[in-house]
């Protein structure tokens, strides 16, 4: 495919997770740290994302089966992994996390199981939408991902 | 390749550097970040050497401390370029809290110079109160900004360099202190310009918490 058409396409791409709502503002800031020195930033930070809260999630995921479920447990838990999500900007998995230490503060196991659910499946679709980006955006070249200048 | 003479104009500077005390040989400030979360270490770490500071990034409290000598195990800051300019340690993490290495800083009579800032994600005006009238120079909201460190660091080299970053450049909430200065830098006790306000008063604590509130 042409170069011009790819860059155009991660363009569209791009500004769609912004537009359903997959990501916020700090993936922008994510974005501005990028320089031709540290290219890969974005990527590199993404990958230590979902490669720390794949722990996360193996951890929430055994409390979650305990009974009565430890909600102090699991509010710690998941105030980790809205840090992180917070940190790379992933909007609907933040919200879910969100939602999901209401729950915890409110003792409602039922709403957590949900939740928790929901989340994950959340977690996965901006994983796959992400690494299809990173991917493309190897192949059209350096220019697509916004790039800080240094002065 | 370098060239002979660029390798004996780099082991000059490194001598010289030394020499002339501090880290501020390069005028670059040394930070301490200390966060348990291995994706905001990356980041602020990011953060911070686009805004030209050297970094060390540890994982907990207990590791803060270890590095700045606390524990008596190794030479205190100062020694051999390594001082700390700034720390900036996350609020919750396991085991020590960032309040409590705040608290540990500050009752150290060779730490307590040193700056620290404290970060979180969770604006509680308790926790932010708490953090400012044990000595943190400021409560910044995660997810932090490059803008935020860009105004911490211009804050921090404001005072820095005058006479090679022994200057007391930030507030104190004693008094006493400022007796104690051989030299007292007046733009130190009211600069009411500085992003970073005293929080002796109540007053101006009232104005860092509504200035933080509105990050919201």
């Amino acid at each position: 495919m042409e170069r011009n058409q790819m860059r155009r396409q991660l363009a569209l791409m791009r500004q769609s997770f912004f537009d359903q709502g997959f990501l916020d503002e700090q993936f922008i800031q994510l974005e501005e740290l990028q320089d031709d020195a540290n290219p890969n930033f974005v990527e590199e930070v993404v990958t230590l994302y979902y490669r720390d809260s794949s722990r996360l999630i193996l951890n929430i995921d055994q409390a979650l089966e305990r009974n009565p479920l430890d909600f102090n447990k699991l509010d710690n838990y998941m105030h980790q992994f809205k840090g992180s999500s917070t940190s790379i900007g992933a909007k609907k998995v933040k919200a879910e996390c969100t939602q999901f230490r209401e729950y915890c503060k409110a003792g409602n196991s039922e709403g957590c199981m949900r939740t928790f659910q929901q989340l994950k499946k959340e977690y996965a679709i901006l994983k796959r939408k992400l690494e299809a980006f990173f991917q493309q955006a190897r192949q059209a070249g350096p220019l697509e991902t916004a790039c800080r200048s240094r002065n | 390749m370098a060239t002979a003479g660029e390798v004996f104009r780099r082991s000059l500077t490194e001598t010289v550097g030394q020499v002339c005390d501090d880290s501020s040989s390069s005028s670059e400030l040394h930070v301490l970040a200390v966060d348990d979360s291995l994706v905001d270490r990356k980041v602020i770490e990011r953060l911070l050497k686009i805004s030209s500071c050297k970094v060390t990034a540890v994982e907990s409290g207990t590791r803060a401390l270890q590095y700045l000598g606390l524990d008596g195990e190794r030479a205190s800051v100062g020694f051999n370029g390594l001082k700390v300019n700034l720390i900036m340690t996350d609020y919750s993490m396991p085991g020590m809290t960032g309040y409590e290495l705040l608290k540990k800083i500050k009752e150290s009579s060779v730490l307590r110079e040193i700056p620290v800032v404290v970060m979180s994600s969770e604006n509680i005006l308790t926790r932010i109160d708490r953090c400012l009238e044990e000595g943190a120079e400021e409560f910044l909201l995660k997810p932090v900004k490059l803008d935020d460190v860009k105004r911490l660091k211009d804050f921090i080299m404001k005072g820095d360099g005058k006479d090679g970053g022994e200057t007391r450049i930030l507030k104190r909430k004693r008094l006493d202190d400022y007796a104690s200065l051989s030299s007292p830098s007046p733009s130190v006790a009211c600069d009411a310009s500085s992003p970073l306000m005293p929080s002796s008063s109540p007053s101006a604590r009232s104005s860092k918490r509504a200035k933080l509130r509105n990050k919201d």
